[in-house]
């Protein structure tokens, strides 16, 4: 082999392990992973099942709330969200009917939502507004209108 | 060699019919599903049984090539295969394999449509989906790579690059392949982090040869430019054969790569896939890679492959429209996968009719980007027309005449590639176990720690 295809692919190896480096560091040193809970439900069940039996906003500690969240198509349950800025906020996920997609436009809040598992992903609003909250997975005849919103105050 | 010619034919009717029974399906809007057809939305069992006949005839041509290809090595002891042919054989050897995750998940879902099986599990199926659904891209990026490698040198009046290292890069994205299909699942739920790490490896080891190729292209070019002349730095670069169709259209192909593969690394990074997942950049990022580096490519070949079937020639004035053609597409594509890429970045979702959430502010920013991703759009569709109509130029009306098949040959004096190269037999071993290594631990538990499935549910 040339000199140079060495060169080229030690760097190019060299390059991918310090991408490696990277996303390893911020997945388990900074627990900044993607969303990946593992708990399992019954996806017919969901409305009968704690905590989705009562969805809404609940405080969990100082400025810390968890939102239990059901989808199905085409709505959020609870809509129309209010927080207060600087919250840290976990939202608990489940669908009732087929796979959604959760995104809040603006933030990196983007998780799949899959009939049988409960998703979870926090994320701290530091500035006031109102967020889009939307499904990006495509879900049927309505999913363009499958939105609400999250306000910081 | 007539019965291979034959089974390539009933793998073409097959995959013919495949394909009438899953459009009737859509268009009778039996099966809005998309091509991913995530359970549990379920379509009629016909779209399913199409899906089933479309896989058979693809097996049909896997098997008729893996046929040919054991003909050439017995009738040629001690030689090594014919680049394009060893090509085929890496593309086919992929396509059945990729095949496999797809065809049980879609004999799974047969009886669960029908009735007869009350639940799916989803994420088995959307696993299986995209351990087919992400080989299948590379599947066409092969195909364009065997035109880069093997015909552009040709053209431009070069030699092919070293050929032990092009048969390791086939190699290398076959054996890799499949694995891949877990980055399009970097935000499910389900799979631990270290599984999804595992991942990023196995996604970023399938860059490798791909960044091989860039270095090997470029190599081609710098020493054809130079022997024709080309000094300096970059003055190779004017030498080549800007304004041939053939070679146009490919190398245009080859630049958009560049930032197809990079965006690619993106999307596979974890942190940055939860930023762009399932947003308008997706569909930038495979604008880029399908669009550009692929179809391009396969608008370059059609210049000289359909002359060439056809016993025409491509005259002057077909090159010159194939060269707007090409300028046309490129153009359309920039506009279109940039605004893509863009929108995309502020949160603009993919697979979504039009609409702006109740006139929300955030929503309304993306508009002006849907904008320029229209007239993007309508230069594509004048680029195609102009396509369609060269093709069928080509096909039926062009002068008569001989056209040759480029196929580069290798440099003065070169070595052949070492015959270890042809041990399919053990890249196939290799193939498994890395699909092993990468599918057993999460496909078990999916199954075992299942939670109740879920039944057929149709929302539109
Ligand atoms: C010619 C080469 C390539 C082609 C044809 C291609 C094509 C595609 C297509 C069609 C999709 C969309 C799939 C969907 O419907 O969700 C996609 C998504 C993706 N591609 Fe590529 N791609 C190429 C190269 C790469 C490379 C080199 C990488 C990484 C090393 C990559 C990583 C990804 C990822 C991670 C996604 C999923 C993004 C998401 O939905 O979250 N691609 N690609
Ligand atoms: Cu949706
Ligand atoms: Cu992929």
């Amino acid at each position: 082999m040339h000199r140079l295809e060495e060169i080229w692919i030690t760097l190019s190896v060299g390059l991918l392990l310090v991408f490696m480096l990277i996303i390893g560091y911020q997945t388990f040193a900074l627990g900044m992973g993607p969303p990946s809970h593992k708990e399992t439900i019954d996806p017919q069940e969901v409305d009968e099942t704690e905590p989705f039996d009562d969805p809404g906003v609940k405080e969990t500690g100082d400025n810390e709330y968890e939102i239990v969240m059901t989808m199905q198509a085409f709505q959020f349950t609870p809509g129309d969200i209010e927080i207060p800025a600087g919250a840290e906020v976990t939202f608990t996920l489940a669908t009732k009917d087929v796979t959604h997609g959760f995104q809040v436009a603006g933030t990196n809040i983007n998780a799949m939502v899959m009939p049988g598992h409960v998703q979870k992903i926090t994320h701290t609003f530091d500035e006031p507004g109102e967020f889009l909250i939307l499904c990006n997975e495509y879900c049927g005849i309505g999913h363009q209108m499958m939105s609400t919103t999250i306000t910081v105050t | 060699m007539f019965n291979v010619r034959k089974l390539a034919w009933v793998g073409f009717a097959f995959m013919l019919t495949g394909t009438a029974l899953v459009a009737v399906m859509i268009i009778l809007n039996e099966a809005s599903v998309l091509y991913t057809f995530y359970p549990p939305l379920a379509a009629h069992p016909f779209f399913y049984v199409g899906l089933v006949l479309l896989v058979l005839g693809i097996w049909a041509c896997c098997f008729g090539v893996f046929i040919n290809y054991s003909h050439w090595r017995k009738a040629h002891r001690g030689q090594p295969t014919p680049l394009l042919a060893f090509f085929a054989m890496g593309v086919f050897v992929l396509w059945f394999f990729a095949s496999i995750g797809i065809t049980i998940e879609v004999l799974t879902l047969i009886p669960w449509s029908m009735g007869l099986v009350e639940t799916t599990n989803v994420m088995v199926g959307r696993t299986l989906f995209w351990w087919f659904g992400h080989s299948l891209v590379n599947i066409w990026y092969l195909v364009a790579a065997s035109v880069w490698y093997v015909v552009v040198p040709k053209l431009i009046g070069g030699r092919h690059f070293n050929e032990k290292l092009i048969k390791l890069v086939v190699i290398l994205l076959v054996i890799l392949n499949i694995p891949g299909g877990f980055h399009h699942q970097i935000v499910d739920p389900g799979i631990s982090l270290s599984i999804k790490y595992l991942h990023v490896f196995m996604s970023l080891a399938i860059a490798v040869p791909s960044l091989m190729t860039a270095f090997a292209m470029f190599a081609v070019f710098e020493r054809a430019g130079r022997r024709l002349g080309g000094k300096g730095l970059l003055g190779w670069l004017k030498k080549l054969p800007w304004g041939d169709v053939r070679f146009l259209a490919p190398m245009i192909a080859m630049i958009a790569f560049i930032p197809g593969g990079a965006g690619g690394i993106v999307n596979t990074s974890n942190q940055l896939n939860q930023v762009i997942h399932n947003t308008l950049w997706v569909v930038g990022h495979f604008h880029v890679t399908v669009g550009m580096s692929v179809v391009m490519t396969f608008f370059g070949i059609c210049y000289w492959l359909v002359p060439y079937l056809a016993k025409r020639r491509l005259t002057a004035k077909m090159n010159r429209l194939g060269v707007i053609q090409t300028i046309i597409w490129t153009v359309g594509m920039v506009l279109m996968a940039g605004s893509q890429h863009a929108a995309g970045l502020l949160g603009d979702p993919r697979r979504t009719s039009f609409t702006t959430y109740g006139d929300h502010s955030t929503a309304l920013s993306w508009i002006p980007y849907e904008y320029v991703m229209g007239m993007g759009a309508v230069l594509l569709l004048i680029g195609v027309l102009i396509q369609v109509y060269a093709v069928f130029h080509m096909m039926f009306f062009a002068p008569k005449g001989e056209t040759e098949f480029p196929v580069a040959e290798a440099e003065d004096g070169a070595a052949p590639a070492p015959m270890w190269t042809e041990r399919w037999g053990l890249w196939i071993v290799l193939l498994l176990m890395v699909v092993a290594m990468a599918y057993v631990v999460p496909i078990m538990d999916f199954i075992l720690n299942a939670p109740p499935g879920s039944p057929p549910i149709k929302t539109w």
